[in-house]
């Protein structure tokens, strides 16, 4: 890992794996609120959210829409304010945590840049992050073999599918090697043949490099088969009505979604997502 | 069409895929337009001529045919309506049959109305996206600029043309350049308000993106919003350009311009020389279709280097 010379603002260094499990949490929210000012009046988006994704988690976020849980990852991302409470990524303010590029972020849409090849999309973070040429050149052959699409170095994301799209974003966001990775129903626009192999694949990856994920969804299955953790959030005012440990192991092929271990798991989700919703 | 391909197909093989490429192609249709223009033309010339041949005519005395007045309509000296090939005579004789550095070369005019043409439209373009950038990325300027812009296009261009000349000539600018900010005037509006549109066309998760990559402000700027407004600003160059052309001869006319196309068609007006007049209107559209189609030609080429489906 050579990366700090060549960062302006180097990731936090990834050397200390180990020792950092036990510290500090990824990402920690204390009494999280956060009220947006429209048209028609406040509209609570987040209320009162406790929350520790530990490193090396798989954190997914459930709920239905208006539930807060993009919000929440925005919060995260410093793409949006919290009106009251804490957050911290890294034990930094999500601020400090953006300026040190702590965290990929994968959009709902692939959100690719047009003009530019797949190869260049992936670049894309690095080129803003001042990597050699060198650097650049082995990161994105690296990223993109692990979302499988070498090959596709020189097409233009109109040549590749929805599915091939959204894995770029995805190399994009791993590009840059931050040790967290947020990702906001990524998979949301996708038909679920797709969907189903997109997951096996980011289960894949997430084993493969041991990262952070907070991974935000409306499918049950979806977050019970990628999760360690399942986050069950409900509507107006967005607040968390339980949170799932999954006893899954962590090698889960596809057919693990018929045992009565994942059904039972689904089920507990389904039962939170009831209760949020009956208490309107 | 498909009457044209199977007459096609009866005929000889060259022939037949020459009418094929006819009826397949743009060129059939573009001179069918054409020729139904000409013939509307010729019309028109004979009947708006006519009064005045007819004086003609009585005067001398003589007797007349329809043929006769058909064939003397279309070859008066200052016909209301010049005949098109009378038109084309003149554009032929002012400018292959003429030395270029003539001044009754058509040629000579067109360039001098070309470079105050390119010369505004490249102040305009650049302004344009200036004010655009600034528009953008500023919101005192967003507020306070877009109206006057906005303003200043309602204002007759034939009426500010002679004031713009006067003021610079005061301040001791006179040639190619007070002419040429005629058509700055002119041309830098279709670009602000096309790269306001185009600086602001990426959508809100590439922004996002750019965010969470912590991209300082030019970096936003030269990797996304700059490839993002690129269409737009071919599209509002295509527009620019034109009504530079068109700015440059409106400022010929008001300054007493002894050269362009503009003193060419005040002088046409000055003498009756209806002909002349036309003549300099046909080098004007024919430099507009060329200058636009410069334009389209640099789209196509950055499309193709940016990836485009065309």
């Amino acid at each position: 890992m050579n990366v700090a010379t060549n960062t302006p603002t180097p990731n936090p260094s990834p050397q200390g794996r180990g020792e950092r499990i036990a510290q500090a949490p990824v990402v920690e929210a204390r009494g999280l609120s956060l009220t947006f000012e429209t048209n028609d009046g406040p509209v609570q988006a987040l209320s009162n959210v406790d929350l520790t994704v530990g490193k090396g988690e798989f954190v997914s976020f459930i709920g239905p829409s208006g539930c807060g849980k993009t919000t929440f990852l925005r919060v995260v991302a410093d793409l949006e304010q919290p009106t009251a409470g804490h957050v911290s990524v890294n034990g930094l303010s999500p601020e400090a945590a953006r300026r040190a590029r702590a965290y990929g972020y994968v959009f709902q849409a692939a959100g690719l840049f047009p003009w530019r090849t797949i190869e260049k999309n992936v670049a894309l973070p690095l080129e803003i992050m001042g990597f050699s040429a060198a650097e650049q050149k082995e990161r994105v052959a690296r990223t993109l073999a692990l979302v499988n699409l070498t090959g596709f170095e020189r097409k233009y994301p109109w040549q590749l599918s929805g599915g091939m799209q959204q894995r770029a974003s995805i190399a994009r966001a791993l590009a840059f090697d931050a040790d967290l990775l947020l990702m906001d129903e990524p998979f949301g626009a996708l038909d679920e043949i797709v969907r189903d192999h997109l997951n096996e694949q980011l289960l894949k990856l997430w084993a493969r490099t041991d990262k952070t994920i907070c991974f935000v969804t409306h499918s049950i299955p979806e977050a019970v088969y990628l999760s360690t953790k399942i986050v069950v959030m409900s509507p107006r005012p967005g607040r968390v009505t339980d949170i799932i440990e999954s006893t899954l192991p962590k090698e889960r092929p596809l057919d693990i979604r018929e045992t009565p271990e994942f059904l039972e798991i689904a089920h507990r989700v389904r039962e939170g997502l009831r209760a949020g919703m009956g208490d309107e | 069409m498909s009457v044209t391909a199977s007459a096609a197909n009866t005929g000889a093989a060259p022939a037949a895929s020459l009418l094929r490429r006819l009826g397949q192609g743009k060129a059939l249709p573009v001179s069918l337009v054409v020729a139904a223009i000409l013939l509307i033309w010729y019309g028109f010339t004979v009947y708006l001529n006519t009064p005045w041949q007819i004086g003609v005519y009585e005067r001398a005395g003589a007797e007349w045919t329809a043929a006769d007045l058909v064939r003397d309509t279309m070859a008066q000296d200052r016909p209301v309506l010049p005949a098109p090939h009378q038109v084309v005579a003149e554009i032929w004789k002012t400018t292959v049959e003429t030395r270029p550095t003539s001044n009754r070369s058509l040629l000579k005019h067109a360039w001098i109305t070309l470079s105050s043409t390119l010369l505004g439209f490249a102040i305009g373009t650049l302004l344009g996206v200036l004010l655009a950038v600034g528009i953008v990325h500023n919101r005192a300027m967003d507020r306070s600029v877009m109206p006057w812009v906005i303003a200043s296009q309602t204002i007759p261009i034939l009426a500010i043309a002679p004031m713009i000349i006067v003021v610079l000539n005061a301040v001791g600018l006179s040639g190619l350049l007070p002419k040429a900010l005629i058509s700055t005037y002119l041309s830098f509006f279709p670009v602000v308000v096309g790269m306001v549109k185009g600086f602001r066309s990426p959508e809100a998760i590439q922004l996002d993106l750019m965010r969470t990559y912590n991209a300082s402000r030019p970096q936003v700027f030269f990797k996304l919003r700059w490839p993002a407004a690129l269409p737009y600003l071919f599209t509002s160059m295509k527009v620019a350009v034109a009504i530079s052309l068109v700015g440059a001869i409106v400022g010929e006319l008001p300054t007493g311009a002894v050269a362009g196309l503009g003193a060419r068609l005040l002088a046409g007006s000055y003498y009756g020389q209806t002909i002349q007049i036309w003549a300099a209107l046909f080098m004007a559209a024919a430099l507009a279709a060329i200058l636009v189609a410069l334009v389209g030609l640099g789209q196509r080429l950055v499309t193709a280097r940016m990836g485009g489906r065309s």
